[in-house]
């Protein structure tokens, strides 16, 4: 019943102005895919061009064998989660549920028990006659989505579902989604800007920087194996470090790290390390000396803020067993695991070590 | 990119149906040009080619002729009277309609827009009612050889009973959405009720206001049923702007009407630039946009 | 405290004076003689030629308004085209202009030495003097009425459903009939009574071009015009009361099917 998406070549040009440019991938059949970016990467473009609500300049779009590219979007069956839910605000939750069976004029009878279905599903069934201004923003989520699998589409498409939900919320709708997909199995495209979301619930994620693709892998590759500076800085926290590359390692100022035999002889090259893979020596001697500045208490961890020789700060997250005492202002040696060297970039947005928003892994 | 190429040359069936939404949409916009045309532009034209056929300096002969010169007088003194009661009692009405709860509010609220109710020519027979021969308060006024009736003064009553609504509705909307909040800390700084309405409340509301002032101005210079009910027609005396069209066409002479016409609809044009710019600024202030 | 209820006191008396007042007067000199008295003014001739037109005149003009409204809102508020802005403030006209002058306009367009109206005199159709210039007039002086209730919904429309709607495979027809129109509805049916309440009371637009033939195209507030200038005041009064309790009924139907919506 489900099938995959394939997008080729696709464009979408505003004037000069390149909102996606040239972006190619597959969404496999049954998956959920996640397009990966922050705002203005053009990650809810393609979603809309997918469905049809967009026109791209360019490209081609594929769902199996069909090719969608000329249909418009009422002829696609493709299902369609909007961030601010879009419901109909003067029908009822069962009146919007069942609307694209309406349109498709199925018999009364099939409608209410397709509705009763998915509202069981989605598990409102008190609330069918509810109307959306008397439910919360999750319930509404939720019936945006029952309304978008009531005819059965082979695709789902969600624009950033939970964007517009509390924190809690969220996480409950997360877990939610995750168990839904794994009973119907109908292949979906998420759009989202929150990694940790990414990560969670795709089978695949494709991340994508100013229009293009970046990096196409399963979440714990875009994590573990970043192809480009941008996906290692983006997904997870990264410590940035700059240096050159000096006989596959970088060299940054007194020391260096391995990882860099990629890369040519004597390139300006940035390192990422992510901060739980700082870790504090055991004994003398380790990868890069440093002053321990502060050591804050984070439940089980300490989070540990550091000066490199060469003035670079560092942040670490070490479990507290691994301390070995260091405290504020010692003098400490550290192992740096699982460097990434990249040429480094011309955009020198990257001042200072840590670019992306710190995580605190949940105990 | 050949992708592309390829697809240009038949069109699809998305086109099609591109083209065809496009048609449409022309055809809707055209409709409702043409029907605003037929109704309003063209007329327009009309009324100024009607009253410039007799040449331009029909305008200044008209202009200088001492009725005409002493309706728009009438007119004048008429709206201005009437735009300084209605707004500084809507000020009133609308803050006690907002601002306070009790008994009789609703009502309150309903007899505000009795006047869109009501016919001018039943608003000029209810004042004939009122202060003519027979009229309740007639007595009253005969005794102090006060002339309401078939004078000045009633004319002044039926238009401000008819532009009663406007500065009202506009105020109200405008009070409610703002809220207390902006009052309310003025007061607590120490400001007292005169100071916290003119320095507060007023600048926030100032676009509504004026919006109800043009549209109250506006509807003042336009009346003409009730006034000609109450007016007795007395040349010279009593003959308004409008009134004097209506009796100037009833005795042919209709190159002067005309022109008062034109000129009417000339402030009134102005009148809707301002109208428009208010209206913009009030929604700008409010936080919508168009 | 006390200032609170001075302010409600002067608001009370201003409202009461300036508009109850008037108002008993006309009601209690129109049923002064009772409902035979009512009876007896309907039956003075061509009084009930005249309701009759200005009832049928007022609903056509509504109905049409309703239409030419929304789809006028739609257009001004969905498209972009050269001119909108201006469209848009030449739509409000209405509003600011005499109704006298209206009148006049019509008739230079419209009458026999006008443009249009000498082009259709030439092929026998005559427009002023006819019941059909009595609705051209309503039709002019209504013309903003159902646009302006109707373009701050429009506005607010989140097109998100729209959008949704053709998701779910609806045309643009169908997403308009399903998801735009139930939304607008309130707003056009409080615009079409507005209007209808209007031109059941209209008096400057219609008295220059309809020529006021008793029997053909006087219309009520005309009449109650006429009759008030004959020093018939108890008349005009029977026939004012019957003109105003239709309009108030309106308004008040208005009120009512606008906030029960709201609480929908």
């Amino acid at each position: 019943m489900s099938t995959p998406i394939v997008v080729q070549d696709l464009t979408k040009r505003f004037g000069d102005f390149a909102a996606v440019d040239d972006v190619s991938f597959t969404a496999p059949a049954g998956a959920v895919t996640a397009l990966l970016g922050p705002s203005g990467s053009g990650k809810s473009t393609v979603l809309r061009m997918i469905a049809g609500l967009e026109i791209p300049t360019a490209g081609r779009i594929f769902m199996g064998e069909e090719e969608l590219t000329a249909k418009s979007v009422q002829d696609r069956g493709v299902g369609f989660v909007f961030q601010h839910y879009a419901l109909f605000r003067h029908m009822t939750v069962s009146q919007n549920v069942e609307f694209g069976l309406r349109v498709r004029k199925e018999s009364a009878a099939s409608r209410r028990a397709r509705v009763d279905e998915l509202l069981e599903l989605v598990q409102l069934s008190n609330f069918a006659g509810r109307y959306p201004d008397q439910l919360s923003g999750g319930q509404r989520q939720r019936v945006a989505l029952a309304r978008a699998l009531a005819p059965r589409p082979e695709v789902l498409l969600l624009d950033e579902p939970f964007g517009a939900l509390d924190a809690k919320v969220r996480q409950d709708l997360r877990r939610w989604l995750d168990e839904l997909h794994r009973e119907l199995g109908v292949t979906s495209l998420l759009v989202t800007h929150d990694q940790e979301e990414a990560l969670e619930l795709a089978n695949q994620v494709v991340v994508m920087h100013e229009g293009r693709v970046e990096q196409v892998g399963a979440p714990a590759v875009i994590y573990d194996d970043p192809a480009t500076p941008f996906v290692a800085g983006f997904v997870g926290a990264a410590n940035v470090l700059h240096g050159q590359v000096r006989e596959g390692h970088v060299h940054l100022g007194a020391f260096r790290l391995p990882g860099a035999d990629h890369l040519d002889e004597g390139v300006a090259a940035t390192a990422f390390v992510r901060p739980h893979d700082v870790r504090v020596a055991a004994d003398q001697g380790g990868d890069a000396r440093a002053v321990v500045e502060r050591v804050a208490t984070l439940g089980w961890l300490a989070r540990l803020t550091l000066t490199l020789d060469g003035g670079e700060t560092v942040v670490a997250h070490v479990p507290h067993e691994e301390l070995h005492g260091a405290k504020e202002g010692d003098l400490i040696w550290l192992d740096l695991r699982n460097p990434k060297a990249f040429v480094r970039p011309e955009t020198a947005a990257d001042e200072g070590a840590t670019i992306a928003p710190e995580e605190v892994p949940a105990s | 990119m050949s992708a592309v190429a390829a697809r240009d040359a038949v069109p699809t069936d998305l086109e099609r149906a591109r083209r065809r939404r496009r048609l449409v949409r022309s055809l809707l916009v055209i409709g409702c040009v043409g029907y605003v045309a037929v109704l309003l532009l063209l007329p327009l034209i009309g009324i100024i080619r009607t009253a410039l056929e007799p040449g331009v300096g029909i305008v200044r002969e008209t202009l200088t002729l001492p009725e005409v010169r002493h309706a728009f007088y009438l007119t004048g003194i008429i709206t201005v009277i009437t735009v300084v009661v209605t707004t500084v009692f809507g000020l009133i009405v609308a803050w006690v309609l907002v601002r306070q709860r009790f008994h009789g509010r609703a009502v309150m609220n309903a007899l505000v827009d009795l006047p869109f109710a009501l016919s001018p020519v039943t608003v000029g027979l209810a004042c004939v009612l009122l202060f003519g021969a027979n009229g309740w308060f007639n007595e009253f006024f005969a005794a102090r050889g006060i002339q309401i009736i078939f004078a000045v003064p009633a004319m002044v009553l039926v238009t401000i009973f008819i532009c009663v609504p406007f500065t009202i509705r506009e105020l109200v909307p405008v009070l409610e959405e703002i809220g207390l909040d902006e009052e309310d800390a003025s007061r607590t700084l120490g400001a007292s009720l005169w100071q916290t309405f003119f320095k507060v409340t007023l600048p926030n509301i100032r676009w509504a206001l004026g919006y109800g002032v043009a549209l109250t101005t506006a509807r003042a210079i336009g009346e003409i049923g009730a006034v000609l009910i109450v007016s007795g027609l007395i040349k010279g005396k009593t003959e308004t702007a409008t009134i004097f069209i209506f009796t100037a066409i009833e005795e042919r002479q209709t190159a002067e009407a005309f022109v008062v016409a034109l000129v009417l609809a000339a402030i009134s044009i102005v009148l809707l630039v301002l109208l428009e710019a208010f209206r913009r600024r009030s929604e700008k202030g409010r936080g919508h946009t168009t | 405290m006390a200032r609170h209820l001075a302010l409600r006191g002067a608001a009370i008396l201003y409202l009461g004076l300036i508009v109850v007042l008037p108002v008993l007067a006309v009601i209690r000199e129109g049923f002064a003689g009772g409902l035979a008295a009512l009876r007896e003014a309907l039956a003075i001739p061509y009084a009930w030629d005249a309701i009759r037109l200005t009832l049928i005149t007022s609903i056509l003009a509504a109905v049409i308004n309703a239409v030419m409204g929304t789809a006028l809102a739609y257009v001004l508020v969905r498209f972009r085209f050269p001119g909108r802005r201006v469209l848009s403030s030449v739509v409000d006209l209405p509003l600011a202009i005499p109704t006298l002058v209206t009148g006049l306009m019509l008739v230079s367009l419209y009458g026999p030495n006008g443009a249009i109206g000498g082009w259709l005199a030439e092929r026998g159709i005559q427009v002023v003097f006819t019941k059909f210039a009595v609705l051209l007039a309503l039709l002019v002086v209504t013309l903003p009425l159902v646009v302006r209730q109707v373009m701050p919904v429009l506005q607010e429309l989140d097109p998100a459903e729209e959008e949704a709607a053709s998701t779910l495979g609806a045309n643009a027809w169908t997403s308009f009939r399903r998801v735009v129109l139930p939304a607008v509805r309130p707003a056009v049916v409080g615009g079409t009574l507005l209007t209808f309440a209007r031109c059941l009371g209209e008096f400057g637009s219609v008295v220059l071009i309809s020529g006021n033939l008793p029997g053909k195209t006087l219309t009520a507030p005309v009449f109650i015009f006429q009759l008030a200038n004959q020093f018939r005041p108890a008349e005009a009064a029977a026939v004012a009361t019957l003109l105003f309790a239709l309009a108030f009924v309106l308004v008040l139907v208005t009120a009512r099917l606008t906030r029960r919506r709201e609480d929908a």
